[in-house]
């Protein structure tokens, strides 16, 4: 902790945490090539900075085995580096993004061809969020701030439960995520975190506009959005995912002791080990309660 | 101000009750959320710095940690997750009395609005009723539902007393409708009651045993004094009985009823329960509800097994009898169900271990881990994916977000876990 007096910030600084999603997978299957992708969220980036001297911007790679910070614009090291022939501002991410790259890959552990494995969403947004909470530390009025998902693999059922978890914690302390997701379906997960949290979610029809897109639905902060109209919800997904076999479903069966969802029924809950169906204090449960 | 200047030499570290303001003086209160002064201390140069209070509340917030852990080693995770939950409030002519401020009926009043809301955060699929009491006479106030706001709106326009209070009354009228809800529900009501006596017009102990038989736990929260029958009505069904002394302790003793009550599993029969989880239609498109029988523009979702309109969620189709929920009503009492594990404390020593590699910043929010002069400071370490955290983020991990990021950002300790 330092002891230097806290920066006095007025009330229209944002703090913007971008998920960035790096699967190597997804990207070399998608038409749209990442380098230009790249290059229309750095001036997306920019134009957040540029907003306001005092804004934040921190971008965490969302991998395939793996997340990481890869952007902190108040970090000291973006400042004096005169060296490179890039803009200083973001010859830093640009290198942190290679080596997370590259380190994500040796990562990578074998997986069925053909498939396109899902990005580790729920890392990225565990991290924005503990990021945001030490925000929320630095002093008396800390920065507005705000999650950009820029999504484009599929959602990975197996990380519903940490998902929805990250969800309801960015909704108790009043972090809206916002979504940009640019692969082929929607994306339940994200619809769900944008509309559970207040954010927006949006699906730009096309990518080769991605920096307007960005610019005109992203770049405001929350006060100003209420004066701007902003993309419609095309309806959000509510499907849950089963415990079972990690699929997505529309119908299902709740355990009614721990509200497990399983896509066929059983007669054991595999979680809470409640039997189904049976007579009131029968043999186990008032065992259980003995032993309790 | 000499009572302010003597604080600080206490501090506020060893006394952790002092922070509820229950001891402070009426004209002292508004000040009771910001006492600045209590977090100065003098340093060595007879400057004024804040005090250091992490390492101490960190130590607190591990013994209730490991309480919790210890706790839900011995109990299984079976909880009551599906309440149905009368609220029996007392408008009678007590619930005008002042002693509490502006009155008693005014400081029920916000309670049971943050109540619940509170119990719904906790128990999303679970319903709630509210009954009032006045002139003798119990009055369903509204229905069983899953809307916080409804019943808010409800208890708020209704707000004024009158008359005696009657037990027996809003007994046998919660008693006719819990006796309708399925089996696996468990049934409770939880009565706040003003008033020292009550009028009624039968055998109060007859409709007791009639609760206990039906299985119904009663709890009842006193505003004046302790009374014997709501001791022995609340000892026969398995509920609490407590009597609040002031507003702050009224609210806590409130609050406890929020977390689903463990001890209640053998009450209700475990089943499994068929519900569909319906889409949230998009903004704009127009359909006609089941619920109103009106055409509603946007905003509705659609039952995914006959694909009718419905308004709100939770609800039962009315056309296929599926119960429709969404499911994010679901997950949240899912971190009940996968608590992430205790992160083992980082000793100074064993970061002059040369094989450890001790890291310098927090791997969830990038703050440095070392203390002031570069020396490591107090951080801690998952023990599945062996990322290190500095104080802050383990308590917010443990507390609010229920997530490891380092395992979450890890595919391989995920699988192990799975
Ligand atoms: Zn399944
Ligand atoms: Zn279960
Ligand atoms: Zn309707
Ligand atoms: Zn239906
Ligand atoms: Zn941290
Ligand atoms: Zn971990």
């Amino acid at each position: 902790m330092t002891s230097a007096p806290s920066k006095l910030y007025a009330d229209d600084v944002s703090l913007l945490v971008v998920t960035l999603d790096t699967n190597p997978f997804f990207w070399s299957t998608f038409p749209f090539p990442f380098a230009d992708f790249l290059s229309q969220v750095l001036a997306f980036l920019n134009s957040i900075l540029l907003l306001g001297q005092l804004n934040q911007v921190i971008v965490i790679a969302t991998g395939c085995n793996s997340c990481g910070y890869v952007f902190d614009s108040t970090s000291d090291k973006n400042h004096g580096s005169t060296t490179g022939t890039m803009p200083a501002l973001y010859s830093n991410l640009l290198h942190n993004l290679d080596q997370f790259v590259a380190r994500d890959q040796q990562l990578a552990s074998p997986h069925t061809p053909g498939t396109v494995p899902s990005s580790l969403l729920s890392g990225s947004l565990s991290m924005a969020l503990c990021y945001i909470q030490r925000a929320f530390r630095s002093g008396p009025m800390p920065p507005q701030p705000r999650i950009l998902c820029l999504q484009g693999a599929t959602d990975g059922p197996e990380q519903y439960v940490a998902i929805m978890n990250a969800i309801f914690s960015a909704q108790h302390s009043v972090v809206p995520i916002d979504s940009c997701y640019i692969g082929s379906n929607n994306s339940a997960f994200l619809q769900q975190a944008s509309y559970i949290t207040g954010g927006i979610y949006y699906k730009p029809p096309q990518l080769d506009g991605l920096y307007q897109y960005l610019s005109t639905v992203f770049a405001t902060d929350l006060h100003s959005r209420a004066f701007l109209r902003l993309p419609k919800s095309v309806g959000v997904d509510f499907r849950a995912s089963c415990f079972c076999h990690k699929q997505t479903i529309d119908m299902g069966y709740v355990c009614s002791v721990c509200l497990s969802i399983f896509c066929e029924h059983h007669d054991k809950c595999s979680t809470c080990g409640s039997v189904f169906g049976q007579a009131q204090l029968d043999a186990s449960a008032a065992d259980r309660k003995r032993k309790a | 101000m000499s009572n302010a200047a003597e604080r600080p030499v206490n501090g506020d570290a060893e006394d952790d009750d002092e922070d509820e303001g229950g001891d402070l003086e009426a004209w002292e209160r508004t000040y009771a959320e910001d006492r600045s002064w209590e977090a100065l201390q003098e340093d060595e140069s007879g400057l004024l710095r804040p005090i250091d209070n992490t390492a101490i509340y960190h130590a607190q917030y591990r013994r209730r940690l490991r309480n919790l852990a210890s706790k839900a080693a011995t109990a299984r995770i079976q909880k009551g997750l599906i309440r149905y939950l009368y609220i029996v409030v007392d408008l009678s002519k007590a619930a005008s009395e002042r002693d509490f401020r502006p009155s008693r009926m005014a400081v029920i009043g916000k309670q049971v609005e943050a109540f619940i809301r509170e119990f719904f955060d906790q128990n999303p699929l679970s319903h709630v009723g509210l009954v009032t009491i006045k002139d003798g006479i119990a009055h369903c106030l509204t229905e069983l539902g899953g809307s916080p706001e409804s019943h808010i709106k409800a208890l708020m326009g209704k707000l004024e007393c009158s008359g005696d209070a009657s037990l027996q009354n809003a007994l046998e009228l919660v008693l006719g409708y819990l006796n309708q809800i399925p089996s696996y529900g468990h049934r409770e009501v939880l009565v706040l009651y003003s008033a020292l006596s009550t009028c009624d017009p039968g055998d109060l102990m007859e409709t007791i045993q009639k609760c206990k038989k039906s299985k119904i736990r009663c709890s009842v929260i006193g505003l004046a004094a302790e009374m014997f029958v709501c001791k022995h009505l609340c000892q026969e069904t398995g509920g609490t009985y407590s009597v609040a002394l002031d507003e702050s302790h009224f609210k806590e003793l409130i609050l406890e009823h929020a977390p689903p009550p463990p001890a209640i599993a053998e009450y209700a029969t475990a089943n499994l329960i068929k519900m569909g989880f319906p889409q949230r239609s998009a903004e704009g498109s127009v359909a006609i509800c089941t619920c109103h029988e009106e055409a509603k523009t946007g905003g509705g979702y659609t039952c995914p097994r006959c694909k009718v309109r419905v308004c709100e969620l939770p609800t039962e189709c009315r056309i296929c009898g599926l119960t429709l929920i969404s499911s994010p009503h679901l997950a949240r009492s899912y971190h009940h169900l996968f608590p992430i594990v205790m992160f083992d404390e980082v000793s100074p020593s064993s970061q002059n271990d040369p094989s450890f590699s001790f890291s310098n910043t927090c791997f969830g929010c990038q703050q440095s881990l070392n203390s002031q002069g570069n020396k490591p400071g107090l951080s801690v370490i998952c023990p599945k994916c062996k990322q290190q955290f500095c104080l802050d983020c383990d308590i917010y991990i443990h507390e609010s977000l229920h997530n490891c990021p380092g395992c979450e950002s890890s595919r391989h300790s995920k699988s192990v876990t799975a």
